[in-house]
C-alpha cells in the first residue's frame, strides 16, 4: 500500500470536500434551492475519492450513475459549477439543463451522470473503445451500483470488453442497498467481485470505507491495463448514510447497521491512521475541514448569485 | 366513498387478486418497499411474497418474465417503476406481448397489464420526464389506457386486469394524490369509451390522464367569459373512442386536442388528423394541439414550466380556433 503523506493529504481533502458539499446540499434541498431526486454520496466519499484520485484525467475518463456530486467534484470540477447546476442556474456545469442527476465536464473528462440505472455501462465500454482504436494509454473508470450489476447492459458490457481488450475498469459500488433493496435480496450470489468470472474478468473486493485500500487498488489495476489492455472489475464495498435519495427514510434498514459503519467512517479512519504516524494534528484537520466547508459555501454563494439560464435556451443545446 | 388515485389503483389489484389467483403484481420495491409511489401499500402483507414479488432492477427480465406467465395462462400486473424505463423493456412488450398471438395465428392470448407513472413530475429532468404514451400507442396488439380520475383509475385497471390482451396502464406520479368520489359497490369501466366531462356548444377540449386537470380548469376559466366548452376525457388511447370525438365536433365545429408528449407523431396530431379527415366539412378552424415543448425536458423548474403544457397554453388555444 502507499504511503506517501502529500497523497494521503489530497485524499483527505478530497473526502472533506465532497462530504462537507453533499451535507450543504442536504440543507440547501430542504430550503427548496434544490429539487428533485437527489442522491447523496456521504459515507461512500472514499471509492469516488480513491478511485479517481488515482487517474490521469488527461487520458484516463471517468463515467458514473446519477449518485454523481462526489464523482463530479472528485474529478477536479470546480464546486461552484457542481452547485449551481443543482439550483438550476445558467452557470451550472450542464447550464442548469441537467441537475443532480446530470454533472458531465466534458474537458474534465467526467462524462456524467446517468438517471437510468446501468444505462451508462455500455456508453464506458465505448469510451475505452475510442482508447483503444486510437491506441491511446488511457483507461476508464465506469461506476455503477449493486442494483445496476444485474441489468443486461452490464453483462453485455463486460462481455463485449473482454472480447475487444478494452481498457476500462468496472467498478460496482456495493453500498448494500439498490433503493429499499439489500442486495442480497436480488442476486444470485453475495459475492458481486465473481460476476465478473463468466467473462473471463477476475474480479476483487476492495473496502470502499478505505480510501487507501481503494486508490492502491485502482492504481495498480490501471497500471496493469495501461501496459496490456483489457477490463478490470472491483466490487468496492461501501456504505450510503443517508436515505436513496432525499425523499427516502430508509425505514429498510437498522440504526445499528448504520451505527457500525458509521464506526468504520473513511474519513475518520485516515484522520486517524495519519495522527497516529504522525503526520497530522488535530489543529491542521480542523483547518482542513474548514477550508472544505468554505469551498462547499462559496459554491452555494456562486449559485445563489448565479442568473436563472433565460428561457428561449430550451430549444438550444438539441443537435450539434 | 372518496379515494385518492395511488388507494383507487390499489382496491382494484387487490380486488382483482382476491377475485382470481392467477393474478399478481411484480416489479421493483413494489413488495417490502409498498412501491416507490407505495401503490402497493399494504399488498404484501395481504397476498405474500408468492404474489407480490420484488424484482432486481432488470426491466428487461422481469417484464419478459410477465410476459411469459402470462402466454402460459397467468394475469400479471407488472409494474414499471416509471414509464422511463419501461424504455429498458420496450422490446419484449413490442415484440412478444404485442405479436406473438398474430405470428401464431392466435393460438396464444396475453392477460397481462403493464402499469406505471407516465409524464413528467417536477425538476427531475431529460431521462426521468417523458410521456411516452405515442410509442405505445403506435403498435397495434397493446392497448393504452390513461385515466384521470379515481373512479376510472379503479374501474379502468379492473378491466384491464380482466382483459385477455397486453394493456399499458399509465398513471401520473403528481396524480396519485388526487381525490374523487368512487363507487362502493363492485363496478368495471369498460375500455374504449371515452366519458364527456362537461357539456358545451363552442369548442371541444379533448385530453387524457394529468393534463385534464389543465383542461378543466381551462374550460372554467373560457365559461367565465362565456365561451361553453365540450370537454372529453379520452382516457382509453388504444382503442380510441372516435365517435364520442367526431359527434362532439360536429356538435362544436371546433377542438383543441391536449396530449402532454411530444406533438411530432403524437396521439394528438393523430387525433387532430382523424378529425381532420373524418370531420372536415364541420369544421370552423383547424383543429388545435397542445403538446410538450418539442424539446428534451430541462431540469430547471422555469424552463420545465415553459416546455410542459398549461392551462394558460391550452386557453390560447382554444382563443386560437375561436379566432379570439
Ligand atoms: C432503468 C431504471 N430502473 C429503475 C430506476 C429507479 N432507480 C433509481 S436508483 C435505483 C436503485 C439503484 O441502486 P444501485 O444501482 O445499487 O445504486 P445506488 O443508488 O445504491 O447508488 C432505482 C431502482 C432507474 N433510475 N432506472
Ligand atoms: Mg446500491
Amino acid at each position: 500500500m502507499i504511503n506517501d503523506k502529500k497523497i494521503f493529504l489530497t485524499l483527505l481533502a478530497d473526502m472533506l470536500l465532497v462530504r462537507r458539499f453533499e451535507e450543504l446540499v442536504a440543507r440547501m434541498y430542504g430550503l427548496r434551492k434544490i429539487g428533485g431526486f437527489c442522491h447523496l454520496y456521504i459515507g461512500e466519499e472514499a471509492v469516488a475519492v480513491g478511485a479517481i484520485s488515482s487517474l490521469d484525467l488527461k487520458t484516463d475518463y471517468v463515467i458514473a450513475a446519477y449518485r454523481d456530486h462526489g464523482h463530479a467534484l472528485a474529478c477536479g470540477m470546480d464546486p461552484g459549477a457542481v452547485m449551481a447546476e443543482l439550483y438550476g442556474k445558467e452557470t451550472g456545469c450542464s447550464k442548469g439543463k441537467g441537475g443532480s442527476m446530470h454533472m458531465y465536464d466534458a474537458g474534465k473528462h467526467m462524462f456524467g451522470g446517468n438517471g437510468i440505472v446501468g444505462g451508462q455501462i455500455p456508453v464506458a465500454a465505448g469510451l475505452a473503445f475510442k482508447i483503444a482504436y486510437r491506441e491511446e494509454k488511457g483507461v476508464v473508470l465506469c461506476f455503477f451500483g449493486d442494483g445496476a450489476i444485474h441489468q443486461g447492459s452490464f453483462h453485455e458490457s463486460v462481455n463485449l470488453a473482454k472480447i475487444y481488450n478494452l481498457p476500462i475498469i468496472f467498478i460496482c459500488e456495493n453500498n448494500q442497498y439498490g433503493m429499499g433493496t439489500d442486495f442480497r435480496r436480488v442476486s444470485a450470489i453475495d459475492d458481486l467481485s465473481a460476476m465478473g468470472k463468466s467473462y473471463g474478468i477476475d474480479g476483487k473486493q476492495v473496502n470502499g470505507m478505505d480510501v487507501l485500500e481503494v486508490y492502491s487498488e485502482v492504481k495498480k489495476l490501471s497500471d496493469e491495463i495501461k501496459k496490456k489492455p483489457g477490463p478490470g472489475f472491483l466490487e468496492i464495498k461501501t456504505y450510503r448514510y443517508k436515505g436513496h435519495s432525499m425523499s427516502d427514510p430508509a425505514k429498510y434498514r437498522t440504526k445499528e447497521e448504520l451505527a457500525e459503519y458509521r464506526q468504520r467512517d473513511p474519513i475518520e479512519l485516515l484522520k486517524v491512521r495519519m495522527i497516529d504516524a504522525g503526520q497530522l494534528d488535530e489543529a491542521e484537520y480542523k483547518k482542513m475541514d474548514d477550508k472544505a466547508k468554505k469551498i462547499s459555501q462559496d459554491a452555494a454563494d456562486f449559485a445563489e448569485s448565479s442568473a436563472q439560464p433565460a428561457l428561449d435556451e430550451i430549444y438550444s443545446d438539441i443537435f450539434a | 366513498m372518496e379515494l385518492t388515485v395511488r388507494e383507487a389503483l390499489n382496491q382494484a389489484m387487490s380486488e382483482e387478486m382476491r377475485r382470481d389467483k392467477d393474478v399478481f403484481l411484480i416489479g421493483e420495491e413494489v413488495a417490502q418497499y409498498d412501491g416507490a409511489y407505495k401503490v402497493s401499500q399494504g399488498m404484501l402483507k395481504e397476498f405474500g411474497p408468492k404474489r407480490v414479488i420484488d424484482t432486481p432492477i432488470t426491466e428487461e427480465g422481469f417484464t419478459g418474465l410477465g410476459i411469459g406467465a402470462a402466454m402460459a395462462g397467468l394475469r400479471p400486473i407488472v409494474e414499471w417503476m416509471t414509464l422511463n424505463f419501461s424504455l429498458m423493456a420496450i422490446d419484449q412488450v413490442i415484440n412478444n406481448a404485442a405479436k406473438t398471438r398474430y405470428m401464431s395465428g392466435g393460438q396464444f392470448a396475453f392477460p397481462i397489464v403493464f402499469r406505471g407513472p407516465n409524464g413528467p413530475a417536477e425538476f427531475l429532468a431529460a431521462q426521468h420526464s417523458q410521456a411516452l404514451q405515442s410509442l405505445f400507442a403506435h403498435i397495434p396488439g397493446l392497448k393504452v389506457c390513461a385515466p384521470s380520475t379515481p373512479a376510472d383509475a379503479k374501474g379502468m385497471l379492473k378491466s384491464a386486469i380482466r382483459d385477455d390482451n397486453p394493456v399499458i396502464f399509465l398513471e401520473a406520479e403528481m396524480m396519485y394524490s388526487w381525490k374523487g368520489e368512487v363507487p362502493d359497490e363492485e363496478y368495471l369501466v369498460r375500455l374504449g369509451e371515452a366519458a364527456v366531462r362537461a357539456e358545451g356548444q363552442d369548442v371541444t377540449i379533448a385530453g387524457f390522464s394529468k393534463p385534464m386537470r389543465n383542461i378543466l380548469e381551462a374550460a372554467e376559466a373560457l365559461e367565465k367569459r362565456g365561451i361553453s366548452c365540450e370537454v372529453i376525457d379520452i382516457r382509453s388511447i388504444r382503442p380510441l373512442d372516435e365517435e364520442t370525438i367526431f359527434s362532439s365536433v360536429k356538435k362544436t365545429n371546433r377542438i383543441v386536442v391536449v396530449d402532454e408528449a411530444w406533438p411530432f407523431a403524437s396521439v394528438g396530431s393523430h387525433i387532430s388528423h382523424l378529425v381532420t379527415t373524418n370531420c372536415f366539412d364541420y369544421l370552423d378552424a383547424p383543429p388545435g394541439l397542445v403538446a410538450m415543448e418539442d424539446v428534451p425536458m430541462p431540469y430547471n423548474r422555469e424552463m420545465e414550466k415553459q416546455v410542459c403544457i398549461s392551462t394558460d397554453k391550452i386557453v390560447k388555444a382554444a382563443e386560437s380556433v375561436l379566432y379570439l
